[in-house]
């Protein structure tokens, strides 16, 4: 993993961080410079957070966590694409937490079909950023928003860079800077002479850059827009790349813990007699709400803390899952938070057309990140270091300072690659745990690795939800769409929980993937409904979308079999009036699908649409009768990014989001029972595997006049278009989640 | 108690009890951090190694029962020298967050060493122990059959 101070010590930073401050700060426009998180050496200058000169290439800060998405190459290409560098040549690094680093794109939020309107996660993040010191910890890796932040900013950076650069080479050579080309790291003058860009580094850092510097129009682009090959790749398929479950300090110990598995609560008492008595074992801390056993390795710690006898406090919120999903109902009953898309009188409507009523109901759903939730501590008194794979380093480095008893500039926090992350990783948990181990150990740096069963019973959940759909289709249209929605908010739940307040105004993010989306219905109605609940819930990729987009799409699927239509047919007509480019991937994925020809005997075809992160998806999926159970054997995937910059890229995010997508459907269900989550390890929360995942085919279209994301948007139609494909074989309409309790499933 | 395990042809002396799991004796005493901890119950694959050149869950095999040379992802190549299995993997762009990789790797290597032209379906019964959770098996499935090609070539 990169230690910047390490490389800059040896380096010299170059480029304008007002140009990329401008930027980045989107409809804030703040102007001010943001302090340069990398620390000058003897005899060096840093002008710039993003790119770093070194003798034998050029290093590029990416201000984003690598968790798999790819977002660190394409940030590195952006910078690269008007720096002129070999791609060879070009390392990157995980920049450190610094506010110079925060996500604009957070700000500025995903454009809608409508255009010009910011979206709901916008317009929440933008009220909860009235305190600007709240806006300047949100160096956030996620919301699908890495490229709609880094689009300008990151290319400002690299072109900036090479002008200033340029201006060097011009006071060297004594010629005008205009007369001056740059190819492969090195500044070129008219008579052919060649000065590399670590010759001229330092000279370059003493020169004030440029005001502005003109972007290269895409036309010219020779990264941007092909598939790179992503720098993490070769050290991932060699057992090489660090996470921060690997991480190794000199005297380290190994922990782990053992929360109490009723969220929230403490521990009444425990013994610890037991475990330690066990080889190996250095340590039982007590944490409160649980314990920490420190140990010689990790296996003999986990051990060690299924041999505590613990007595625990009562959970804060209904004990089982019955009565969670009455607290949720309930909350249909309170008056609406938010109301969206109120357009024409839905209540008449409703009574002019065939009226489809149905109500639909999903699961709690766990992250499970491939790489268990770890830390690395290391706390001296005075310092604390922290080693963590996080999707928001500001707010792991704020939450330990808080308690190590330190200041925020006492805490130095590095981030490795994330061995997965789906929001799971935007929690400082993880790290807070950590320090409060080494906070009780001084001087011993400790890595504290949870067990799964401990990952999967203390996650923050993608919540539970429910849905009240009307409809009315008259003529094989649909005349009227009513939609409510009852979950706990996930936004007001890490609001109040990380900051300490609950932002002002209605929750529009609950209905995200709900309302906004590409369909000319002439009446609607889209209220959403909070639930009080204290079930910790968090961003599950693609968060409310993930719901919505189910409850969204079967409800269409089922206006359009009210309305005796094909479900694609009746879309098409729907949305073709409302934006023409989702329209046309509806098409795509026909003519991918052959939707027109008639399926092959025991086949079944599900279609759905839905926007979010600014991206629009359709996806059909393939079912087949077997001998062993219904097979996915089929999905494809049409998206539209606007812009693509990577397609191979692209290609992979959309095809993980389906996979994520399907696999809480078929399987995906947090249960409690006594307070505490029922399933352990996989065997009890299991995923689509090589042999029960689809084949899949993407197409990626650029009709889009706005860039979106890409590491959510392909999730939310996924659950929608596996049960509409199920209806289509097996005539049974799933209304609630998982699949795999409807349907036998082989797997 | 002491045991002598022989990994990547390098012998050493383990003083642990005999019921430590391979997994850990490797990451935590011998640093060789490329074999993960994803599960701990033998359903992920992420800890996945060759035992005398067959693929095994080192979640699961106890250091008192290692019998035979063990051979890690760090084994089998290296950034500098990568195995063909590795360059497939680095042709067809397989991972995306890398954590299961190792492991998915080491399943494929043992598939290969056994049937050194797998069909889909050979693929997919031999793979099917090994999770992504980011859903990567598309392209494991082509580095496979990519992997089987540069062998028959360059053996």
């Amino acid at each position: 993993m990169g230690r910047i101070a390490k490389y800059s010590r040896r380096a010299f930073l170059v480029g304008s961080v007002a140009v990329a401050g401008g930027a980045a700060f989107g409809v804030w426009e703040y102007k001010r410079q943001l302090p340069n998180p990398l620390r000058p050496g003897p005899g060096e200058a840093t002008l710039n957070p993003y790119v770093l000169i070194t003798g034998d290439g050029v290093t590029i800060i990416a201000p984003r966590a690598e968790m798999g998405q790819g977002t660190q190459t394409t940030l590195a290409a952006l910078v690269a694409e008007e720096l002129d560098v070999d791609w060879q040549q070009v390392r990157v690094l995980h920049g450190p937490p610094a506010a110079a680093y925060f996500n604009g794109g957070l700000l500025k939020g995903h454009a809608t079909y409508t255009d010009g309107e910011t979206t709901a996660m916008g317009a929440f993040l933008q009220a909860a950023a009235e305190v600007p010191a709240k806006l300047l910890s949100m160096q956030v890796t996620g919301d699908s928003t890495a490229m709609v932040d880094g689009f300008e900013k990151m290319r400002h950076a690299g072109a900036a860079a090479r002008e200033t650069l340029k201006l060097a080479a011009a006071q060297r050579l004594n010629v005008a800077p205009e007369t001056l080309r740059t190819e492969n790291a090195s500044v070129i003058a008219p008579d052919g002479t060649e000065l590399s860009y670590g010759e001229l580094a330092e000279a370059a850092a003493l020169i004030p850059p440029p005001d502005a510097t003109a972007l290269r129009p895409a036309s010219q682009w020779k990264f941007l827009g092909r598939e790179m090959a992503r720098k993490d790749v070769p050290a991932k398929s060699t057992g090489t790349a660090a996470f921060g479950a690997d991480v190794r300090l000199e005297g380290m110990k190994f922990a782990t813990v053992r929360i109490n598995p009723r969220l929230g609560a403490g521990m009444i008492s425990h013994d610890a007699s037991a475990a330690l008595a066990m080889p190996g074992v250095d340590a039982v801390l007590d944490l409160g709400d649980g314990i920490a056993v420190v140990a010689r390795n990790t296996w003999l710690a986990i051990q060690a803390a299924e041999a505590v006898e613990i007595e625990w406090e009562e959970a804060p919120y209904p004990s089982d899952t019955a009565g969670i999903m009455d607290t949720i109902r309930a909350a249909f009953d309170d008056k609406a938070n938010a109301v969206m898309d109120e357009v024409g009188d839905v209540a008449a409507a409703l009574g002019r057309g065939d009226l489809v009523e149905a109500e639909y109901q999903v699961p709690f759903l766990a992250h499970t990140t491939m790489e268990p939730m770890n830390a690395t501590a290391h706390f001296t008194g005075d310092r604390l270091e922290i080693w963590c794979g996080s999707q928001a380093p500001l707010l792991v480095r704020d939450k330990t300072a808080e308690v190590a008893g330190l200041k925020k500039n006492q805490v130095e926090v590095h981030v490795p690659f994330l061995g997965g992350g789906f929001g799971r990783r935007s929690e400082p948990d993880a790290a807070v745990l950590a320090a409060r181990v080494a906070v009780q150990m001084p001087g011993v740096p400790v890595k504290v690795t949870w067990s799964r069963e401990e990952d999967m019973r203390h996650d923050y959940y993608r919540p539970a939800a429910m849905a009240r759909m009307r409809g009315a289709v008259s003529g094989g249209r649909a005349l009227a769409l009513e939609a409510r929605v009852a979950a706990p908010s996930v936004t007001r739940q890490f609001s109040q929980r990380l900051a300490g307040f609950l932002p002002p105004g209605p929750d529009k993010a609950h209905l995200e993937a709900m309302a906004e989306q590409p369909y000319a219905i002439p009446n609607s109605r889209i209220a959403g409904h909070l639930a009080e609940l204290a079930v910790p819930v968090g961003f599950w990729r693609s968060v409310a979308s993930s719901f919505n987009g189910f409850f969204h799409e079967s409800f269409i699927d089922e206006m359009a079999h009210a309305a005796g239509r094909d479900p694609l047919e009746f879309r098409l007509d729907l949305v073709r009036e409302a934006h023409e480019p989702s329209a046309l991937l509806l098409e795509k994925v026909a003519e991918m699908s052959r939707w027109s020809a008639a399926p092959a005997a025991g086949t079944g075809r599900g279609v759905a649409l839905s926007w979010s992160f600014g991206t629009p998806v359709a996806e059909v999926i393939e079912v087949q009768d077997s001998d062993d159970g219904i097979r996915i054997t089929q999905a494809w995937i049409a998206c539209d990014v606007g812009t693509a910059l990577d397609p191979g890229i692209i290609r992979a995010q959309m095809q993980s989001g389906l996979i994520y997508g399907l696999s809480a459907a078929v399987f995906g269900e947090i249960t409690f029972d006594q307070g505490e989550v029922e399933q352990f390890n996989f065997p009890d929360y299991d995923a689509l595997r090589m042999n029960s995942a689809p084949r899949m085919e993407v197409a990626i279209l650029e009709n889009n006049i706005h860039l979106g994301g890409v590491g959510e948007p392909a999730t939310p139609p996924a659950a929608a278009a596996l049960a509409n494909a199920l209806f289509d074989l097996t005539g049974t309409r799933a209304r609630t989640l998982p699949l795999g309790k409807i349907f036998d499933f082989a797997v | 108690m002491s045991f002598e395990i022989t990994v990547n042809g390098v012998r050493h002396s383990v003083d642990l009890p005999e019921d430590v799991p391979l997994l850990w004796v490797l990451r935590d005493e011998l640093g060789l951090t490329g074999s993960k901890y994803g599960c701990g119950v033998g359903a992920c694959g992420a800890c996945t190694v060759h035992l005398g050149g067959e693929a095994v869950r080192s979640c699961q095999v106890a250091l008192g029962d290692v019998e035979g040379e063990v051979t890690t992802i760090e084994g089998l190549g290296t950034p500098e020298n990568l195995a063909l299995i590795q360059r497939a993997w680095i042709e067809q762009q397989v991972p995306q967050c890398g954590y299961c990789q190792s492991g998915q790797i080491m399943q494929a290597a043992a598939l290969l060493a056994t049937n050194p032209a797998p069909s889909d379906g050979e693929i997919d019964d031999a793979m099917m122990g090994n999770l992504c959770r980011c859903g990567t098996y598309q392209r494991i499935r082509s580095a496979i059959h990519r992997a089987a090609q540069l062998m028959s070539e360059e053996g």
